[in-house]
């Protein structure tokens, strides 16, 4: 079997056994990368001899036995908005073109401590702002299911880049869908944390009340041992959240009997696509024969929740963004007279056309008059949509819904029109706002062998239903992880 | 007749907290450091950084909300205020808007013996900004971060005051308060006490407001007095030669005792405020407040009824020390080590204060320590040197804090009392002011002080001037 082809635990597996070395399968990640590259574009910065280095590294510390942990020495990639010190870390955006970190995020610091070797930096939607990769400074990823479509977004890269085999896994970050749209698009797995069992110290925010960093895997498994290895409480966050459990491998069992799934029917109506419906309602079944209780129900708000998204994010955004200015680091505009023309001309340069939209629409929301009307109002939103959720985990264990009204659109179609880009958002959208776990697993492909994903939405700090549940149906369908089959992607040696 | 004016006058005060740490991060306080070396990731606004609330900050300002009759909110939040100004490293400023910490207090002054309720509107922390420096060589603006992230308390009272001395009897009573609370310095001069004013003028009797400017840029009592007054002047002109006062803020020039338009309402920011996503609301329990109720330090009144019985000065001298922490302070560290309370506020009251008054010094400007102040006063007790070398000791150890022990002894100030040289000097002085010595043996008593003080200066003042007198008189009577 090929070493690309194995999953992050599979592979840490023959790493401690000695059947694989890391340098190995860092050479494997690499060559692959290389290959594929030029059509893919993951990366905006691979580091193949920093990778190499910190191999050997990983390397000694598995044979003196001071790396026992399930993704020693395991090649992994991170997205571009999570800092990593020494590494340029960009944001896909031109005004942190050339910014290098002066310390590493502490989710990063953790896969360090678990062994990871990062192989380099993912594309992204400039400022995670987007839902296809195609904002990005430094060009669209594409899919690798299909070189004309999209990878969703804003971790393309990062979802590309796993399904692509270019690394074994990948953290992504999710303010609105950013990893669970892509992960559903590209036919991986992605698990959007409860809001504070990450560390965003270190993430360059977007938005800050709903941003989390979290996995992008092969499978299920994979996705239980990124979660354990990132999540901790963090004293430099103050959003951090001390949890009891943080042994989420633990849910790794097949079993579903009893547990009560909800469906809501505001998700499977007008709007989302037959085949993704098809497939959803299929994944639920499966579910259904391994003994869990399958409902529908109305989980109701679920219109309000894309305006209410936009306003908060925005504005947070709006204020977040505000410290790229071109005096401390980043680009900064090269012919300019006193401080505002610097000011205007950098940020004018620096950023591009929808992160600007954004930074226009959450500054207006926050002006003073509108304040009330938009952003207080989109608050009282977010806390009705908390309400609702709260109901519905009264009655059930957890959701089952699809993760995007369609599979991945072909690129260069969504952003000249906004509006039916953030329509998108629908179903990943109130999951933010109401900082649930909320989680993507691939359930099949559409007629254009484009990958139909689910979205499995927790109670806070549930994550462990959420793994079970999915490991349950990755079993009873003996679904294996699968390269993506496009012709053009074959550049391993036969 | 002419109209008659009144001065409305509301005070916006910045107070620097005396913790040790930043408000956000772990970056140190410290004052005068190379630029920019109290600095990290969160205090320079890199990206992914984040900040985290420093206890202290919330404690200090709950003791100054309290000890100004302010109700604490119970669920206080922090807000981002947006603008861009590069000494402003996020371009947002986490400050306090819609849920300050303290809220509707007062405090009490008094002038000319009245006194007077001042209210407090609200009171809010914050962080303070870096600092730029313009370089005029290169034609470039550096800035320094190290004071960025330094907590503040702004106290924005309510407009009460109406004259420039109940603004500074405010002003003190604040800056009592919180230097009695060790939660800062508030020195107006370094900054760490900073304040703005916002004054209108109406027409006595009128229950209307008129439209109000701010002033900024005033770091001194007396700078504040003047800009007052300056302003009341300004506003009153505007108003009898039929013009309106615009609501703008101003800055105060106190050299050229003018203030220009920084900018009117019209260009006035919108912040566009919104709270902190970055930070959890802090909830302040019962429990709380009673602890730092409990660990308040005694306060002025306090520590003024424990002087009056506990050492043997006047009143009067009571009153005056305890008037500043910095002061009372001194004093009580001096005593300590001496035992001689009635002698440590002597100099305290008149040598300090005549020297502070012609430095133009504030009580927490004093750099002397008390061991030295009290070495002083045990070399006159002793007669190891006489008043007036104690005076011009007393001077060098005010503004150099030298060791008075190694300075008498250095140059050699030391009392003399040896019979023979004085008797020599007394002789040589009597010898050489035949008039004087006449006048005395003719009964004129005055001649005797020329005398002494003849002596005093041929002994370069160092000579006993209790025996000089004694000798003088033997020898003049013979």
């Amino acid at each position: 079997m090929e070493l690309l082809d194995l999953t992050a635990v599979e592979l840490g597996k023959k790493i401690k056994s000695g059947e694989a070395s890391v340098a190995e399968a860092v050479k494997a990640a690499l060559a692959r990368a290389e290959a594929v590259e030029p059509e893919i574009n993951s990366y905006v910065t691979l580091d193949g001899a920093g990778a190499l280095a910190q191999a050997e590294e990983i390397q000694k510390k598995i044979d003196s036995g001071e790396l026992t942990g399930p993704l020693a020495g395991v090649p992994a990639a991170v997205k571009d908005n999570i800092c990593v010190k020494g590494q340029l870390t960009t944001c896909s955006s031109k005004i942190l073109s050339n910014y290098i970190p002066t310390f590493t995020a502490e989710a990063v610091k953790n896969l360090q401590k678990a062994g990871a070797v990062l192989l380099g930096k993912t594309n992204m939607d400039e400022f995670a702002m987007g839902s296809t990769t195609e904002t990005s400074y430094y060009g669209p990823t594409k899919n690798p299911h299909n070189l004309t479509h999209v990878p969703g977004g804003s971790s393309g890269g990062s979802c590309a880049g796993v399904a692509a085999q270019e690394c074994f896994y990948a953290l992504g970050s999710d303010t609105g869908g950013s990893i669970r749209q892509p992960g559903s698009f590209c036919g991986v797995v992605g698990l959007k944390p409860t809001y504070g069992t990450v560390s965003r110290y270190g993430l360059i925010a977007y938005g800050s009340s709903l941003d989390q960093i979290g996995p992008v895997a092969k499978d299920v498994a994979d996705c239980a041992a990124i979660l354990e290895a990132i999540a901790s409480y963090d004293e430099k966050d103050s959003t951090s959240v001390q949890r009891k459990d943080y042994d989420f491998t633990s849910a790794l069992t097949a079993d579903v009997k009893g547990m009560k799934i909800g469906i809501p029917r505001d998700y499977m109506r007008e709007g989302l696509d037959p085949e993704v419906a098809g497939a959803i309602w299929d994944a639920a079944k499966v579910l259904e024969q391994n003994g869990a209780v399958i409902e529908e129900f109305d989980l109701s708000l679920v219109k309000y929740a894309i305006p209410a998204y936009y306003v908060i994010a925005s504005a947070e955004a709006s204020s977040n963004l505000e410290r790229f200015d071109g005096v401390k680091y980043g680009y900064r505009t090269a012919d300019y007279e006193g401080l505002h023309t610097m000011y205007k001309k950098t940020r004018s340069e620096g950023f591009g056309a929808e992160v600007k939209r954004r930074i226009m629409l959450g500054s207006f929301v926050l002006s003073s008059g509108y304040y009330d009307a938009y952003y207080l109002k989109a608050l009282r939103v977010k806390a009705l949509i908390r309400q609702a959720f709260d109901r519905a985990f009264q009655s059930y264990d957890l959701i089952l819904g699809p993760a995007a009204p369609t599979t991945a659109p072909e690129l260069g179609k969504s952003l000249s029109d906004p509006m039916k880009m953030y329509l998108g958002d629908i179903y990943t959208i109130s999951v933010n706002l109401a900082g649930l776990p909320g989680m993507a697993v691939p359930v099949g492909k559409d007629r254009k062998g484009l990958p139909i994903g689910m979205q499995l939405i927790g109670n806070s700090f549930q994550e462990k239903t959420l793994l079970r549940a999915a490991y349950t149906y990755e079993c009873a369908t003996e679904k294996q992880y699968e390269a993506p089959a496009d012709a053009r992607l074959s550049g391993r040696e036969a | 007749m002419a109209k008659q004016y009144e001065t409305v006058i509301g005070l916006e005060v910045h107070v620097e907290l005396a913790t040790r740490t930043k408000i956000f991060c772990g970056c140190s306080t410290a004052f005068g450091a190379a630029p920019n070396t109290h600095t990290c990731p969160v205090c320079t606004g890199m990206p992914g950084s984040l900040p985290v609330l420093n206890k202290q900050v919330v404690e200090y300002a709950m003791a100054i909300g309290l000890a100004t009759n302010c109700t604490i909110t119970r669920v206080c939040k922090f807000d981002r205020k947006n603008y861009f100004y590069p000494d402003n490293p996020q371009n947002y400023q986490i400050s306090q808007l819609y849920l300050p910490i303290a809220r509707d207090g007062y405090v009490e002054i008094e002038t000319g013996g009245t006194k007077k309720k001042v209210r407090i509107h609200e009171m809010h922390m914050e962080e303070d900004a870096g600092k730029l420096v313009h370089d005029e060589w290169d034609d470039t603006s550096l800035v320094d971060y190290n004071r960025s992230g330094v907590p503040l308390v702004e106290i924005v009272s309510e407009p009460d005051m109406r004259s420039p001395e109940e603004v500074i009897a405010y002003l003190e009573k604040l800056r009592q308060i919180i230097q009695y609370l060790g939660a800062s310095d508030c020195k107006l001069q370094e900054g760490s006490m900073r304040a703005d004013v916002n004054l209108s003028v109406r027409e006595t009797g009128s229950d209307v407001f008129g439209t109000r400017t701010e002033m900024k840029n005033l770091n001194s009592f007396k700078a504040i007095a003047r800009a007052i007054e300056g302003e009341r002047e300004r506003q009153i002109e505007l108003l009898e030669t039929g013009k309106t006062v615009v609501q703008e803020t101003r800055r105060w020039d106190d050299n050229k005792e003018n203030s220009y338009a920084m900018r009117s309402k019209e260009d006035a920011q919108d912040y566009r405020y919104f709270p902190e996503p970055d930070l959890v609301p802090i909830v302040i329990s019962d429990e709380w407040i009673a602890e730092i109720r409990s660990r308040q330090p005694e306060l002025r009144g306090e520590k003024l009824e424990r002087y009056k019985k506990e050492f043997d000065i006047p009143e009067y001298d009571a009153e005056i020390l305890t008037e500043s922490k910095s002061m009372a302070d001194l004093f009580e560290a001096t005593a300590a080590i001496c035992k001689k309370p009635k002698k440590v506020s002597n100099w305290l009251m008149v040598e300090t204060m005549r020297l502070m008054k012609e430095h133009g010094m504030e009580p927490e400007d004093l750099t002397f320590s008390p061991e030295n102040l009290a070495k002083l006063i045990e070399l006159t007790e002793a007669g190891i040197i006489n008043s007036s070398v104690a005076k011009e000791v007393f001077e060098k150890i005010f503004s150099e804090d030298l060791d008075p022990e190694n300075y008498v002894e250095e140059h050699g100030l030391k009392t003399v009392s040896d019979e023979g040289a004085l008797k020599a000097a007394v002789e040589k002085v009597v010898a050489d002011n035949p008039q004087a010595a006449a006048d005395y043996r003719g009964g004129k008593e005055k001649a005797l002080g020329a005398l002494v003080g003849q002596t005093m200066k041929a002994m370069k003042g160092k000579a006993n001037p209790g025996m000089v007198n004694q000798m003088l008189r033997e020898m003049l009577s013979e």
